[in-house]
């Protein structure tokens, strides 16, 4: 059990997604503006995550190792993403029309996320088993949505604050993200007792 | 190789069948009027009109809770044809920067101040200094942006300007949901939605 709440704890900040491995940087530049847009973002990404190292571990397992084709692994665990995506987004539009206001709309835009893509693989490549796949998925997603609803927040203050003008806009964005990789640089070897 | 490309095969259309008949299977049926509304929306996706896309643009206009003149990237010509559409009147393409005004305050064009002092009776909160014959200036951080200066101003040298926002009066935005602005509908009104419907059910 302490196993897999380490795990947790160092996927989320010892070695996060996005400030530590610099995966899914276009959605944390991009839809940060506004924390609700980011807050939206965040929980689609959560959903999709989960679901898709859960289910790229059971084609792994049981269509690519059986059948000795594990060289088609990033061309089979892209298709299987984005069925799966597409038809979780179906289903939730079909159950729930709240969740799917919340959802919808970027559902089918995580779909391309590197972050998403980057999950799968980390997840064979560490050779992890059914649930801590889903656990590293879980954390992976937790730590993006952490980092982006920081994010969101200083910039909708970035927004107000006197900033020089060659500096505003995208370059104080960038300097920002900067400045929290390397503040979560601070967490690094927390984590020792993985290994 | 032949293993490869044939699993990817199977794997490709079993995804393609499934998808097919989920479409049919949990296909939602939305409003005639908002898809025909939707359509004439140029579906760039961008947010312009504050809502989360053209759909739900379009959902909000059929609802008759947003106006048609909030699409920048579709301009007159999308107006005109939901006009045509809805049978309502054409409006002039909303600007965004002049819908959200802030607060205002008096500033005083110095050069073209006389000193009259007609200002300085005006104020009701004692924001105007100054003499006679000396040039007055405003104290922004008193100014209320009541106006009453700019009547006695015989040289209308009296402007009102927005104020800037600074990073010591910015705010986080008041929570504005109520029962009849659905508009208002943040994320978080949205999900206490969906865990009461949930409880629901």
């Amino acid at each position: 059990m302490s196993e897999y709440f380490l795990l947790l704890v160092s996927t989320i900040l010892v070695n996060n997604f996005v400030l530590v491995k610099f995966l899914g940087l276009c959605p944390f530049m991009g839809s940060s503006r506004k924390l609700e847009v980011a807050t939206g973002m965040a929980l689609a990404t959560t959903f999709v995550l989960t679901i898709s190292s859960a289910s790229s571990y059971l084609v792994n397992q049981y269509i690519l190792l059986p059948l000795e084709i594990e060289y088609m692994r990033t061309i089979t665990f892209i298709l299987v993403i984005a069925a799966v995506v597409n038809l979780t987004e179906m289903i939730v539009h079909k159950t729930s029309p709240m969740l799917y206001q919340v959802l919808g709309m970027f559902l089918p835009l995580i779909t391309t996320n590197c972050a998403v893509l980057g999950v799968a693989l980390l997840n064979i490549q560490t050779g992890y088993g059914f649930f801590e796949s889903i656990i590293f998925g879980f954390g992976a997603a937790v730590g993006f949505s952490m980092v982006m609803i920081l994010f969101a927040s200083i910039r909708e203050r970035l927004a107000a604050a006197d900033v020089p003008e060659i500096f505003q806009g995208a370059p104080i964005a960038l300097i920002t993200a900067g400045i929290m990789s390397i503040a979560f640089l601070g967490f690094s070897g927390l984590d020792k007792g993985l290994n | 190789m032949l293993s490869g490309i044939l699993a990817l095969i199977a794997l490709a259309s079993l995804f393609g069948l499934v998808l097919g008949f989920s479409a049919i299977f949990f296909k939602v049926e939305s409003s005639p009027v908002v898809d025909k509304i939707d359509s004439l929306l140029p579906q760039t996706q961008c947010g312009q009109c504050s809502f989360a896309g053209c759909h739900p643009y379009a959902e909000a206009i059929a609802a008759g809770e947003a106006p048609i003149n909030l699409c920048p990237p579709g301009g007159e010509n999308t107006v005109q044809a939901l006009a045509d559409l809805l049978d309502v009147e054409v409006l002039p393409l909303d600007d965004i920067d002049e819908a959200e005004q802030g607060p205002i305050v008096a500033i005083i064009i110095e050069d073209i101040c006389i000193g009259c002092t007609l200002c300085i009776q005006a104020c009701p909160v004692d924001a105007i200094v100054g003499a006679a014959k000396q040039m007055h200036t405003v104290i922004e951080s008193e100014c209320t942006g009541c106006e009453l200066c700019l009547a006695p101003c015989p040289v209308d040298c009296i402007e009102m300007v927005p104020v800037k926002q600074s990073i010591k009066s910015w705010r986080w935005p008041q929570p504005q949901y109520n029962a009849n602005n659905k508009n208002s509908e943040t994320i978080y009104t949205t999900i206490q939605h969906v865990l009461a419907e949930s409880r629901l059910s």
